[in-house]
């Protein structure tokens, strides 16, 4: 191409364009959102945004999650419950092969492979994973195939637990106590060598050469992996396996008559979504440092169920919108509604309520126990005023729109004029 | 050589068997019709021909090779397009779309737009509307659009079933008439009908299928000269 890749009108149309299409608009808002995200967090906390930073890339994970989630349930239709099993394998893939959790199993010595590598390693372990439970429950329909990955979803974690000290296999996952002292990642000596001066310095918090992560380091990172989804995602969407996916969705039979493969194209699905969740694990285990099978039991899964569906099944924008609105909801508001309620009742003059007293526990603590029925009261009355999700994929709301008998018995009658 | 020879194929659904020792041919060119009432066995014909559903004995032969046990996708490939029961056009897709994914077993680009135009002659109904969603067109529409969908894999033998099913009587001749050009340009086909009158009326050759079976076979001209085929199907 002899064009420049950016020019000031291409940018300039591409903002203009944002008017006219609900996506970019969405898009944009999220880069600039995530841009300015970490000034924000410093200037409300004065100076100590690490924290919000450090939730803001955990959000990020769920983002990824969500991500690859859509392409199993939102693109090629197949309802998957135990999601989390993929993430699990992916953060366990990260937790033995970079800690020196592996010397103490009957291999006898620890590996500290490069997180990069890693990256690609988990991916393609949690894929293979995908395709291994495919197979032989694809042939299953809809609600079937549900509760297999149900039960999928349940036997992965405990596998692991059960995988530690004392098991007669050995001690390889650490059993209950997970694994610890994972390592962080570090760039590769290529990027880090004494050329480009170290270390790299982006912006004041954001150090990548250094070998102890901060909190900015893992969000640049998650970040730039959102991004490399998203592109790959809707790539996948437009291409000819995105209509396969599609078809299938819409009604297997026609899709096989048509020529499409069902059953690799759905497991190509699986092993897709899967592995983004290998993804979002390897990251996971590295920013947490530490990786327990408790982290990925049931709710797991149904929470990124519920990220993609209340944000738009099928849709990318909507069901990271969708992601990070659940996400604020579980992690941040639930977490602090006690202690919202605490102050409303104390600024209210009913600070009594805050007394335990017999069977009533003090506010704060009964609120708590209160906080999945306020989640629930949300996701219900959200999906009573939005059923079709927050921001819907177009062609499931042109169908909405636009799917009326009357016109078509007119064609008819027109057709016959 | 036949194009297709279906031999002594049994089907059945879980216990039930659909078809008994079905055999039949179709040689290159023709337009076939299987006539027959509800539930005799002629939609489990077309979906034993095109994979979809499994014959549990019997072989189907394309061109002399054995195709039974294939998968659906793999026999598309092999050139056997299929329309089925129920138009079964994928709702939520524009009209193009639902044609690209006819053409979904090529990958020869620059062939499957002419193949696209093709189907926009034969239904210019369907050009005008598109880019429009295909859950939002009529009967007579969807029926066109599964047709051409069909086409487009450039299959050597088309199957149909019951294409002219709840349409208005002046787009069913329309069908009738666009079924006919199809298999002037080459294409051979078999045709399932309720309206027997009009599908012996365009077919070569006919088969009249009853509890499963085959229990009479002939020239589309015998059939409908037949006082048995005229007594039960013709309402004569």
């Amino acid at each position: 191409m002899s064009r420049p890749l950016l020019r000031g009108d291409t940018a300039m149309r591409w903002a203009m364009g944002t008017f006219k299409d609900r996506n970019r608009t969405i898009y944009t808002l999220l880069i600039i959102g995530a841009l300015l995200f970490p000034s924000f967090a410093d200037v409300t906390t004065g100076g100590a945004g690490n924290h919000l930073v450090s939730t803001a890339a955990d959000a990020g994970i769920y983002v990824l999650l969500a991500i690859g989630l859509n392409v199993v349930v939102g693109f090629a239709g197949l309802l998957d419950l135990g999601y989390a099993a993929f993430f699990a394998i992916g953060a366990y893939s990260y937790g033995l092969l970079a800690s020196g959790q592996l010397s103490g199993s009957p291999l006898h010595a620890e590996f500290h492979f490069p997180f990069w590598v890693l990256l690609l390693v988990a991916m393609f372990v949690a894929a293979s994973f995908g395709a291994i439970l495919g197979a032989p429950t694809l042939r299953l329909r809809g609600d079937y195939l549900a509760i297999v990955t149900l039960g999928f979803g349940e036997i992965v974690p405990r596998i692991f637990r059960f995988l530690g000290a004392g098991s007669p296999l050995g001690n390889w996952t650490g059993g209950v106590n997970g694994i610890a002292a994972i390592d962080s990642p570090k760039l590769p000596a290529f990027i880090t060598g004494p050329w480009f001066g170290t270390p790299i310095k982006v912006v004041a918090p954001f150090d990548f050469g250094d070998s102890n992560w901060a909190p900015m380091d893992f969000y640049v990172l998650i970040l730039i992996l959102v991004a490399i989804c998203v592109v790959l995602v809707t790539n996948l969407h437009n291409s000819r396996i995105g209509r396969a996916w599609m078809a299938v969705r819409e009604d297997e039979v026609a899709a096989a008559a048509s020529g499409i493969n069902t059953v690799a194209i759905k497991l190509l699905a699986f092993a897709i979504g899967a592995s983004f969740a290998g993804f979002a694990g390897c990251f996971y285990g590295a920013k947490l440092s530490y990786v327990s099978s408790e982290n990925f039991e049931f709710v797991v899964s149904v929470s990124i169920l519920i990220m993609v569906v209340l944000g738009g099944m099928g849709n990318i924008p909507g069901v990271i919108l969708g992601a990070l609105t659940i996400f604020f909801v579980q992690f941040f508001v639930l977490t602090n509604l006690p202690d919202y309620a605490v102050a409303a009742s104390n600024a209210v003059g009913l600070g009594f309520l805050n007394q335990s007293t017999g069977g009533w526990v003090g506010l704060h603590d009964e609120v708590q126990r209160l906080n999945y029925i306020v989640f629930g009261l949300i996701l219900v009355v959200v999906m009573l005023l939005r059923p079709q999700g927050l921001f819907p994929s177009r062609i499931r709301e042109q169908e909405l729109e636009k799917g009326t008998t009357e016109e078509a018995v007119f064609d008819v009658r027109e057709a016959t004029d | 050589m036949a194009l297709l020879e279906v031999q002594g194929v049994d089907t059945y659904y879980g216990r039930v068997q659909a078809l008994h020792q079905l055999s039949l041919t179709i040689d290159q060119g023709e337009i076939v019709t299987l006539i027959g009432s509800n539930g005799a066995g002629k939609t489990t014909t077309l979906r034993t021909i095109s994979g979809l559903t499994r014959p549990a004995r019997g072989h189907v032969r394309l061109r002399g090779k054995e195709i039974s046990g294939l998968p659906p996708d793999r026999i598309v490939m092999l050139g056997i397009g299929h329309a089925p029961e129920g138009r079964r056009i994928f709702h939520r897709m524009t009209v193009r779309d639902n044609l690209f994914l006819g053409a979904y077993s090529r990958n020869d680009g620059p062939a499957i737009r002419t193949d696209q135009d093709r189907v926009f002659e034969l239904f210019p109904r369907l050009k005008e509307r598109r880019n429009q969603i295909g859950g939002t067109l009529s009967g007579g529409e969807q029926q066109m659009l599964a047709i051409g969908r069909a086409m487009m894999s450039r299959p050597k033998l088309l199957l149909l079933d019951e294409p002219s099913l709840g349409l208005a009587p002046i787009l069913v001749d329309t069908i009738f008439e666009v079924i006919r050009d199809i298999n002037k340009q080459g294409t051979t086909i078999l045709l399932i009908e309720q309206n027997a009158a009009k599908a012996l009326k365009v077919a070569n050759r006919g088969y009249v299928l009853e509890t499963g079976r085959i229990v009479k076979e002939g020239t589309a001209r015998a059939l409908l000269d037949s006082p048995d085929v005229q007594r039960a199907y013709l309402g004569i």
